[in-house]
């Protein structure tokens, strides 16, 4: 291994000595490096199957001319980096990336720019590996025809860094993708989802900027995530949401923003998650639980001008709300011990009936619904009677999350 | 009539109680601006009032003056004027006043914070153009009740309950309606329903012109469809003009048929 470092050599394309990258890779042994000069490579489906690192200077533009993928990457150790990969081949059969990595360990994909690119960086049966620094634009219109900015499947270890994914169908992807970290990328503008996970456990993800998706994030049938100091921002639409949760157990959620998302959190069979140090400012709904949520803890968030804060349906069933600030309560603190004496309902019974009845929230701001939402709230009828917050603040929680 | 409504109309703009309602909008804009500066929002507090004040008041201003003018009425139908120019004249003379006092007192305090350099300068157009509606709609509808009952009590208590009625209960009807057929698609029948209520109208067609319509979802994207296109705010428009125009005819023809 050594021996192999030591005798590594140098190939550089372009400049009249290698005018074509693949065959200088095809050349190239176990441990070089090929260094690219600035210049346009008309090339496709470069097959990588050994160790090697792939350098870019001042972003060589590699243009796929529309045929399969650019990258095919195919061996561990292998590094990609300052490219401008472009024009990936578009297919409904078969998931084309501009980088595509299988069965890889050990790999650098860094510093590279991707355009109309079919799926950005496609990562299959790899680990331990980093994708960091990559700024990723597409031109999604529809699901269909559009593919994933950062796709991994069946993978772990992954760290996916400070990426900017644009315009894609899904921003970042993670399929059967265990013991990952997403750690300060932003994901704007894409078809569905700025991040989506499926049956995925164990990961993380963390001070990433999620804005004006589809629908902001979605976690599906996925235990033991930590979604942490993160912002959920603009996600408005009559469909839309900043995160989803679906069947998934075990989460942490805590310090994250959310603002201005239609509804900030839907929880739909949702199961002991923990919310803490959150703020839900100027949603539609803050959190929006539906069926199946058992054992839910929501801990010292505020709740700061939603529209509605809470909506539910059914029994209590062990979630608990405490110590939350909400900026509707109108409560007194008699001691100035900094909780209010009386307990606060986050549920109205207008969100009550909207919930069972969804057309209903064509009434919303008429004088009808604030004299039943008066009523309801002096003595609760309709609405769980326990579902309260008894010890609610007075002032906000000091937060964690940048704003 | 345009002598009418002209005395109508100095006659209460030298009135007490125009001062008091104009200035009551004037410190109401101020106070809006006092506790946060943000045009939208201040839009939509605004509305909430909008909607249930202007009706309100339009209803008790309306039945007020009609009973308070009910011996110079007497009096002018004694001369050789036609009772469409008395009526037409008086109510015009109202409903003048009370929008005027509406759009100066909310504009002042929004021009002075800058509403023409902002985006909501549209919307806030819109809450102004139906609170004026509101404001004839409800006039016309209370000079209705007057005219119908000679007893003062009784028509103060009939406009009351139709004001009562507009605000409160026909919602409380349609919500319940909404909830024991939940079963049916009911979109169609939403937006069937508040057509023949001119609040829920005007609320709607608020609404939809502020972000917060989002959270309409898909009943919310029915009626963005609807009124959302130029066809839906003429059809809207001119169906708060026929909420006008209809108790207006039908004040017209009381007031031609009444033995005073």
């Amino acid at each position: 291994m050594l021996s192999a470092w030591l005798n590594a050599a140098v190939i550089t394309v372009g400049n009249g000595a290698n005018p074509s990258l693949s065959a200088a890779v095809h050349q190239a042994r176990a441990g070089d490096t090929v260094l690219v000069i600035p210049g346009t490579y008309k090339e496709a489906a470069i097959i990588i199957d050994k160790p090697l690192t792939l350098l870019g200077q001042n972003h060589p533009v590699i243009d796929g001319m529309n045929k399969g993928h650019i990258l095919d990457i195919r061996a561990d150790s292998v590094t990609v980096k300052g490219f401008h990969l472009r024009n990936v081949q578009q297919s409904y059969t078969k998931d084309f990336a501009a980088i595509h990595l299988f069965k890889c360990s050990h790999f650098v994909i860094e510093d590279n720019v991707l355009r109309n690119s079919f799926f950005g960086i496609l990562i299959e049966r790899s680990k331990r590996g980093y994708v960091r620094n990559n700024d990723i634009l597409g031109e999604a219109v529809t699901e269909q025809s559009s593919g994933n900015g950062i796709h991994g499947w069946h993978s772990s270890f992954l760290f996916i860094e400070n990426n900017h994914v644009e315009r894609m169908r899904d921003g970042i992807y993670f399929e059967f993708v265990k013991n990952s970290v997403i750690k300060g990328n932003k994901s704007r503008h894409n078809v569905r989802y700025g991040l989506h996970f499926m049956f995925s456990n164990d990961d993380r993800y963390e001070a990433n900027t999620f804005e004006k998706n589809g629908a902001g994030v979605a976690v599906m049938f996925s235990n033991r995530i930590s979604m942490i100091k993160n912002r959920f921002r603009l996600n408005w639409g009559s469909a839309s949401y900043g995160l989803l949760l679906k069947e998934i157990y075990d989460a942490t959620i805590k310090d994250n923003l959310f603002y201005k998302n239609t509804i900030g959190v839907n929880a739909d069979g949702a199961n002991r998650i923990e919310f803490s140090g959150n703020r839900f400012d100027n949603n539609g709904w803050a959190i929006r639980f539906l069926g199946a949520c058992y054992g839910n803890k929501i801990i010292g968030n505020n709740f700061v001008y939603n529209a509605l804060d809470i909506s539910y349906t059914g029994s209590i069933n062990g979630n608990v709300f405490d110590r939350n600030f909400w900026s509707k309560y109108s409560g007194y603190d008699l001691d100035k011990n900094g909780i209010g004496d009386v307990p606060y309902r986050p549920v109205k019974l207008f969100s009550y009936i909207v919930h069972k009845t969804p057309e209903t929230i064509i009434l919303l701001r008429s004088l009808f619904v604030d004299i039943i939402n008066f009523s309801e709230k002096v003595s609760p009828i309709l609405t769980p009677d326990n579902l309260k917050d008894n010890q609610p603040l007075m002032k906000p929680v000091t937060e964690n999350a940048e704003s | 009539m345009l002598k009418i409504l002209k005395y109508s109309f100095t006659d209460l703009m030298r009135s007490r109680w125009s001062y008091i309602y104009f200035l009551f909008y004037l410190t109401l804009g101020f106070v809006l601006f006092f506790l946060n500066t943000d045009l939208t929002k201040a839009v939509i507090t605004l509305m909430n009032i909008i909607i249930v004040l202007t009706p309100l008041i339009g209803t008790i201003f309306g039945v007020m003056y009609y009973y308070s003018s009910r011996e110079f009425t007497e009096l002018l139908l004694a001369q050789p004027v036609k009772r469409h120019t008395i009526f037409a004249g008086q109510y015009l003379g109202v409903s003048l006043s009370l929008s005027l006092s509406l759009v100066v007192g909310v504009g002042l305090p929004f021009v002075l914070y800058g509403i023409f350099a902002s985006a909501a300068i549209w919307d806030f157009a819109t809450l102004l153009m139906i609170g004026a509606f509101l404001t004839f709609i409800f006039v016309a509808l209370a000079f209705n009740m007057a005219l119908f009952f000679n007893d003062k009590i009784k028509g103060f208590g009939a406009a009351i309950i139709l004001w009562l009625f507009m605000a409160v209960i026909y919602d409380g009807i349609f919500l319940l309606s909404l909830m024991l057929f939940n079963d049916y698609p009911l979109d169609k029948l939403a937006l069937g329903a508040t057509m023949f209520n001119p609040i829920d109208l005007s609320r709607i067609l608020i609404l939809l012109k502020l972000d917060i319509s989002a959270l309409l979802g898909y009943t919310g994207a029915v009626f963005k469809d609807f009124f959302g296109n130029p066809l839906g705010m003429v059809v809207s428009l001119s169906l708060l003009g026929v909420w006008v125009a209809l108790p207006v005819m039908l004040m017209l023809r009381q007031s031609s048929k009444k033995d005073f």
